[in-house]
Protein backbone atom coordinates (compact mmCIF):
# COMPACT_ATOMS: atom_id res chain seq x y z
CA UNK A 1 0.00 0.00 0.00
CA UNK A 2 1.86 3.41 -1.28
CA UNK A 3 1.17 6.42 0.20
CA UNK A 4 1.52 8.58 -2.72
CA UNK A 5 0.42 11.22 -4.85
CA UNK A 6 -0.59 9.30 -7.82
CA UNK A 7 0.03 6.14 -9.57
CA UNK A 8 3.12 7.14 -11.66
CA UNK A 9 4.35 7.89 -8.21
CA UNK A 10 5.38 4.16 -7.74
CA UNK A 11 4.22 2.92 -11.25
CA UNK A 12 7.97 1.92 -11.48
CA UNK A 13 8.62 0.31 -8.13
CA UNK A 14 5.77 -1.54 -8.50
CA UNK A 15 6.55 -2.78 -11.77
CA UNK A 16 10.14 -3.65 -11.73
CA UNK A 17 8.74 -5.81 -8.69
CA UNK A 18 6.00 -7.26 -10.03
CA UNK A 19 4.43 -8.54 -7.35
CA UNK A 20 1.82 -11.37 -6.85
CA UNK A 21 0.05 -9.69 -4.09
CA UNK A 22 -2.04 -6.97 -4.01
CA UNK A 23 -0.33 -3.55 -3.98
CA UNK A 24 -2.45 -0.52 -4.06
CA UNK A 25 -2.25 3.14 -3.79
CA UNK A 26 -3.94 5.45 -1.23
CA UNK A 27 -3.31 8.69 -2.59
CA UNK A 28 -6.57 10.05 0.16
CA UNK A 29 -4.68 8.88 3.09
CA UNK A 30 -7.31 6.18 3.88
CA UNK A 31 -5.25 3.72 5.16
CA UNK A 32 -2.79 6.62 7.38
CA UNK A 33 -6.27 7.44 8.77
CA UNK A 34 -8.01 4.09 9.80
CA UNK A 35 -4.10 3.02 11.04
CA UNK A 36 -2.82 5.41 12.28
CA UNK A 37 0.20 5.90 10.28
CA UNK A 38 2.97 7.54 10.97
CA UNK A 39 5.60 7.06 8.89
CA UNK A 40 6.53 4.91 6.15
CA UNK A 41 7.69 1.96 5.49
CA UNK A 42 5.50 0.52 8.53
CA UNK A 43 4.44 -3.39 8.42
CA UNK A 44 1.13 -4.99 10.40
CA UNK A 45 0.47 -8.18 10.83
CA UNK A 46 -2.95 -9.26 10.60
CA UNK A 47 -4.50 -12.51 11.17
CA UNK A 48 -6.79 -15.18 10.08
CA UNK A 49 -9.88 -13.70 11.97
CA UNK A 50 -8.70 -10.01 10.97
CA UNK A 51 -6.82 -9.26 14.22
CA UNK A 52 -4.32 -7.14 14.53
CA UNK A 53 -1.51 -9.53 16.12
CA UNK A 54 1.30 -7.39 15.70
CA UNK A 55 1.21 -3.31 15.31
CA UNK A 56 3.00 -0.86 12.86
CA UNK A 57 6.67 -1.39 13.13
CA UNK A 58 8.85 -0.05 11.06
CA UNK A 59 11.61 -2.57 8.81
CA UNK A 60 12.27 -2.75 5.65
CA UNK A 61 11.90 -5.49 2.68
CA UNK A 62 15.74 -4.81 1.55
CA UNK A 63 18.76 -3.75 2.42
CA UNK A 64 19.01 -0.42 0.28
CA UNK A 65 19.00 2.32 2.94
CA UNK A 66 21.04 0.05 5.58
CA UNK A 67 23.79 2.62 5.66
CA UNK A 68 21.15 5.47 6.21
CA UNK A 69 19.00 3.41 8.95
CA UNK A 70 21.01 0.89 10.04
CA UNK A 71 18.60 -2.33 10.23
CA UNK A 72 19.28 -5.17 8.14
CA UNK A 73 16.09 -6.83 6.54
CA UNK A 74 16.63 -10.59 6.72
CA UNK A 75 15.80 -10.27 10.79
CA UNK A 76 12.56 -9.39 9.90
CA UNK A 77 11.75 -11.39 7.26
CA UNK A 78 13.16 -14.40 9.31
CA UNK A 79 10.77 -13.69 11.79
CA UNK A 80 7.88 -13.22 8.71
CA UNK A 81 8.33 -16.44 7.33
CA UNK A 82 7.91 -17.98 10.88
CA UNK A 83 4.86 -16.71 11.72
CA UNK A 84 3.07 -17.17 8.14
CA UNK A 85 4.40 -21.21 8.68
CA UNK A 86 3.66 -21.49 12.68
CA UNK A 87 2.10 -18.84 13.76
CA UNK A 88 5.22 -17.98 15.97
CA UNK A 89 6.04 -14.48 17.02
CA UNK A 90 2.57 -13.39 16.71
CA UNK A 91 1.53 -11.37 20.19
CA UNK A 92 -1.18 -11.87 22.24
CA UNK A 93 -3.95 -8.77 22.67
CA UNK A 94 -2.79 -7.24 25.75
CA UNK A 95 1.16 -6.79 24.11
CA UNK A 96 -0.42 -5.46 20.67
CA UNK A 97 -2.20 -3.03 22.95
CA UNK A 98 0.75 -2.20 24.58
CA UNK A 99 3.03 -1.64 21.36
CA UNK A 100 0.19 0.47 19.17
CA UNK A 101 0.26 4.29 19.51
CA UNK A 102 -2.84 6.02 20.02
CA UNK A 103 -4.03 9.08 17.48
CA UNK A 104 -5.27 12.29 19.79
CA UNK A 105 -6.79 15.72 19.32
CA UNK A 106 -4.03 17.10 17.48
CA UNK A 107 -3.10 14.29 15.28
CA UNK A 108 -7.17 14.06 14.29
CA UNK A 109 -7.04 17.57 13.55
CA UNK A 110 -3.84 17.38 11.33
CA UNK A 111 -5.05 15.24 9.15
CA UNK A 112 -8.41 17.08 8.09
CA UNK A 113 -6.09 19.82 7.90
CA UNK A 114 -3.95 18.12 5.45
CA UNK A 115 -7.26 16.43 3.42
CA UNK A 116 -8.30 20.16 3.55
CA UNK A 117 -5.27 21.25 2.29
CA UNK A 118 -4.87 17.73 -0.70
CA UNK A 119 -8.54 18.99 -2.22
CA UNK A 120 -7.21 22.18 -2.15
CA UNK A 121 -4.23 21.27 -3.93
CA UNK A 122 -6.40 18.96 -6.20
CA UNK A 123 -8.20 22.34 -7.09
CA UNK A 124 -5.00 24.01 -8.44
CA UNK A 125 -5.46 26.34 -5.04
CA UNK A 126 -1.94 26.25 -4.30
CA UNK A 127 -1.67 29.30 -2.16
CA UNK A 128 -5.16 27.91 -0.20
CA UNK A 129 -3.56 24.28 -0.07
CA UNK A 130 -0.52 25.44 1.35
CA UNK A 131 -1.97 27.58 4.45
CA UNK A 132 -3.76 24.18 5.51
CA UNK A 133 -0.17 22.12 4.99
CA UNK A 134 1.64 24.24 7.37
CA UNK A 135 -1.09 24.15 9.51
CA UNK A 136 -0.83 20.06 9.54
CA UNK A 137 2.66 20.02 9.89
CA UNK A 138 2.67 22.74 13.01
CA UNK A 139 -0.89 20.45 14.52
CA UNK A 140 1.66 16.88 13.94
CA UNK A 141 5.34 17.50 13.82
CA UNK A 142 6.22 14.14 14.73
CA UNK A 143 3.86 12.84 11.83
CA UNK A 144 6.32 12.29 8.79
CA UNK A 145 2.96 10.78 6.79
CA UNK A 146 2.13 14.76 6.88
CA UNK A 147 5.73 16.29 7.05
CA UNK A 148 7.61 14.41 4.75
CA UNK A 149 4.65 12.99 2.48
CA UNK A 150 3.17 16.33 1.96
CA UNK A 151 6.71 17.77 0.20
CA UNK A 152 6.40 16.15 -3.06
CA UNK A 153 3.15 17.89 -3.07
CA UNK A 154 4.47 21.36 -1.95
CA UNK A 155 7.56 21.49 -4.45
CA UNK A 156 9.94 20.30 -2.01
CA UNK A 157 12.49 17.49 -2.12
CA UNK A 158 11.82 14.65 0.59
CA UNK A 159 15.55 13.21 -0.17
CA UNK A 160 16.80 16.92 0.02
CA UNK A 161 17.75 19.50 2.29
CA UNK A 162 14.50 20.22 3.88
CA UNK A 163 14.25 16.69 5.01
CA UNK A 164 17.41 16.47 6.84
CA UNK A 165 16.15 19.54 8.67
CA UNK A 166 13.29 17.27 9.59
CA UNK A 167 15.82 14.25 10.22
CA UNK A 168 16.92 16.06 12.49
CA UNK A 169 14.29 16.89 14.90
CA UNK A 170 14.57 13.23 14.76
CA UNK A 171 12.42 10.17 12.90
CA UNK A 172 9.19 8.99 14.33
CA UNK A 173 8.65 5.87 16.13
CA UNK A 174 6.96 3.24 16.80
CA UNK A 175 7.43 1.29 19.98
CA UNK A 176 7.40 -2.42 18.30
CA UNK A 177 10.58 -0.68 16.84
CA UNK A 178 12.74 -1.24 19.60
CA UNK A 179 11.83 -5.07 20.17
CA UNK A 180 12.12 -6.12 16.90
CA UNK A 181 15.81 -7.78 16.26
CA UNK A 182 17.48 -6.02 13.35
CA UNK A 183 21.19 -7.08 12.98
CA UNK A 184 21.78 -10.69 12.89
CA UNK A 185 24.18 -11.69 15.66
CA UNK B 1 -31.82 31.49 4.92
CA UNK B 2 -30.59 35.20 3.65
CA UNK B 3 -30.39 34.94 0.03
CA UNK B 4 -26.45 35.69 0.17
CA UNK B 5 -26.29 31.89 0.86
CA UNK B 6 -23.74 29.84 -1.50
CA UNK B 7 -22.30 26.41 -2.12
CA UNK B 8 -19.98 25.62 0.59
CA UNK B 9 -17.63 22.44 0.06
CA UNK B 10 -17.59 19.95 3.04
CA UNK B 11 -15.43 16.88 2.70
CA UNK B 12 -17.13 14.81 5.63
CA UNK B 13 -14.61 12.11 6.44
CA UNK B 14 -13.45 12.36 2.62
CA UNK B 15 -16.81 12.24 1.39
CA UNK B 16 -17.40 15.48 -0.25
CA UNK B 17 -20.70 17.28 -0.11
CA UNK B 18 -22.01 20.16 -1.64
CA UNK B 19 -23.92 22.63 1.46
CA UNK B 20 -25.74 25.95 1.30
CA UNK B 21 -24.05 27.92 3.26
CA UNK B 22 -23.32 31.61 3.95
CA UNK B 23 -19.49 33.02 5.17
CA UNK B 24 -20.13 36.01 7.35
CA UNK B 25 -17.08 37.33 9.26
CA UNK B 26 -15.16 34.65 9.44
CA UNK B 27 -18.11 32.22 10.02
CA UNK B 28 -19.64 29.48 7.93
CA UNK B 29 -23.64 29.08 8.77
CA UNK B 30 -25.17 26.50 7.21
CA UNK B 31 -28.39 26.62 6.00
CA UNK B 32 -30.34 23.90 8.06
CA UNK B 33 -32.28 22.12 5.50
CA UNK B 34 -29.12 22.00 3.62
CA UNK B 35 -27.21 20.25 6.92
CA UNK B 36 -30.10 17.96 7.09
CA UNK B 37 -30.21 17.09 3.51
CA UNK B 38 -26.29 17.10 3.17
CA UNK B 39 -25.36 15.67 6.52
CA UNK B 40 -28.30 14.19 7.93
CA UNK B 41 -28.50 16.64 10.95
CA UNK B 42 -30.70 18.60 12.40
CA UNK B 43 -31.04 20.77 15.55
CA UNK B 44 -34.16 20.07 17.71
CA UNK B 45 -35.20 21.33 20.99
CA UNK B 46 -33.40 18.23 22.40
CA UNK B 47 -29.74 19.13 20.57
CA UNK B 48 -28.39 17.71 17.20
CA UNK B 49 -30.04 15.10 16.05
CA UNK B 50 -29.34 12.37 13.19
CA UNK B 51 -31.71 9.40 12.90
CA UNK B 52 -32.56 8.28 16.49
CA UNK B 53 -29.25 9.90 18.14
CA UNK B 54 -29.60 12.90 19.48
CA UNK B 55 -26.33 15.02 20.54
CA UNK B 56 -26.78 17.46 23.92
CA UNK B 57 -25.73 21.02 23.27
CA UNK B 58 -24.43 23.21 26.15
CA UNK B 59 -24.47 26.80 23.64
CA UNK B 60 -27.18 27.00 21.39
CA UNK B 61 -26.02 30.14 20.73
CA UNK B 62 -22.66 29.86 19.53
CA UNK B 63 -24.74 26.78 17.37
CA UNK B 64 -27.21 29.45 16.07
CA UNK B 65 -26.00 33.02 16.44
CA UNK B 66 -28.24 34.62 14.59
CA UNK B 67 -32.36 33.39 15.07
CA UNK B 68 -33.25 35.48 12.19
CA UNK B 69 -31.64 33.12 9.45
CA UNK B 70 -31.14 30.31 12.07
CA UNK B 71 -27.72 29.52 9.86
CA UNK B 72 -26.18 26.52 11.83
CA UNK B 73 -22.04 27.76 12.67
CA UNK B 74 -20.33 24.76 11.27
CA UNK B 75 -17.25 25.35 13.45
CA UNK B 76 -19.50 25.21 16.59
CA UNK B 77 -22.02 22.04 14.76
CA UNK B 78 -18.10 20.27 14.40
CA UNK B 79 -17.11 21.48 18.67
CA UNK B 80 -20.76 20.16 19.37
CA UNK B 81 -19.77 16.62 17.70
CA UNK B 82 -16.16 16.48 18.90
CA UNK B 83 -14.88 16.30 15.62
CA UNK B 84 -12.19 18.10 14.20
CA UNK B 85 -12.45 20.53 11.45
CA UNK B 86 -10.37 22.22 9.36
CA UNK B 87 -11.97 25.08 7.95
CA UNK B 88 -11.12 28.24 4.88
CA UNK B 89 -13.82 30.42 5.19
CA UNK B 90 -12.04 32.23 2.03
CA UNK B 91 -11.92 29.18 0.03
CA UNK B 92 -15.50 28.16 1.02
CA UNK B 93 -14.26 24.76 1.68
CA UNK B 94 -13.96 22.77 5.23
CA UNK B 95 -12.54 18.95 6.24
CA UNK B 96 -14.71 17.85 8.72
CA UNK B 97 -12.53 14.90 10.53
CA UNK B 98 -13.38 12.02 13.32
CA UNK B 99 -12.75 12.57 16.23
CA UNK B 100 -9.86 10.57 18.10
CA UNK B 101 -12.03 9.39 20.77
CA UNK B 102 -14.14 7.10 18.02
CA UNK B 103 -10.46 6.46 16.44
CA UNK B 104 -9.06 4.97 19.35
CA UNK B 105 -12.17 2.86 20.46
CA UNK B 106 -11.87 1.75 17.07
CA UNK B 107 -8.40 1.11 17.43
CA UNK B 108 -8.32 -0.66 20.68
CA UNK B 109 -10.75 -3.61 19.41
CA UNK B 110 -7.56 -4.41 17.41
CA UNK B 111 -9.72 -5.57 14.16
CA UNK B 112 -8.03 -4.65 11.00
CA UNK B 113 -10.53 -1.65 10.10
CA UNK B 114 -11.31 -2.89 6.31
CA UNK B 115 -10.95 -0.39 3.60
CA UNK B 116 -10.79 -0.64 -0.22
CA UNK B 117 -8.21 0.51 -2.41
CA UNK B 118 -7.18 0.34 -6.24
CA UNK B 119 -4.10 -1.07 -7.92
CA UNK B 120 -2.15 0.33 -10.93
CA UNK B 121 -4.54 -1.52 -13.29
CA UNK B 122 -7.62 0.63 -11.31
CA UNK B 123 -8.78 -2.58 -9.84
CA UNK B 124 -10.03 -2.44 -5.95
CA UNK B 125 -8.69 -4.62 -3.73
CA UNK B 126 -10.73 -5.01 -0.81
CA UNK B 127 -9.04 -6.02 3.00
CA UNK B 128 -11.42 -8.00 4.39
CA UNK B 129 -11.43 -10.43 0.81
CA UNK B 130 -8.39 -12.18 2.30
CA UNK B 131 -10.18 -13.24 5.64
CA UNK B 132 -8.77 -17.03 6.34
CA UNK B 133 -5.32 -15.75 5.46
CA UNK B 134 -2.58 -14.40 7.28
CA UNK B 135 -1.80 -11.04 5.98
CA UNK B 136 1.37 -8.58 5.77
CA UNK B 137 -0.14 -5.03 5.61
CA UNK B 138 2.91 -3.11 4.33
CA UNK B 139 2.74 1.18 3.84
CA UNK B 140 5.46 2.49 2.02
CA UNK B 141 5.81 5.23 -0.25
CA UNK B 142 7.93 6.62 -2.77
CA UNK B 143 9.43 9.91 -0.39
Amino acid sequence: MALDRCDDDVREFIERAAPTHPSVIDTEHLVAELYHVVNVPTMIWIDEQGRICRPHDSQFGTDIFTAFHGKLSEPYLDMLRAWVRTGEGALPMDEVDALRIEPDAASQLARAERALAWWLHGQQRGEAAERHFVRADELAPSDWTIRRGSMPIRGKDPFGPEFFALAEEGKPDYPMEALTPTRKD
Amino acid sequence: MSASAEVFRLIDDGQEVSLAAEVRDGRVLIDPDSLKSGLGWELKPEGLCKDAACVPVRDREALVPSAEDAGVDLAAFASALGRPLALDPAARVAALGVAAGERAAQLWTLEAPDFELPDLDGQLHRLSQHRGKKVLLVAYASW
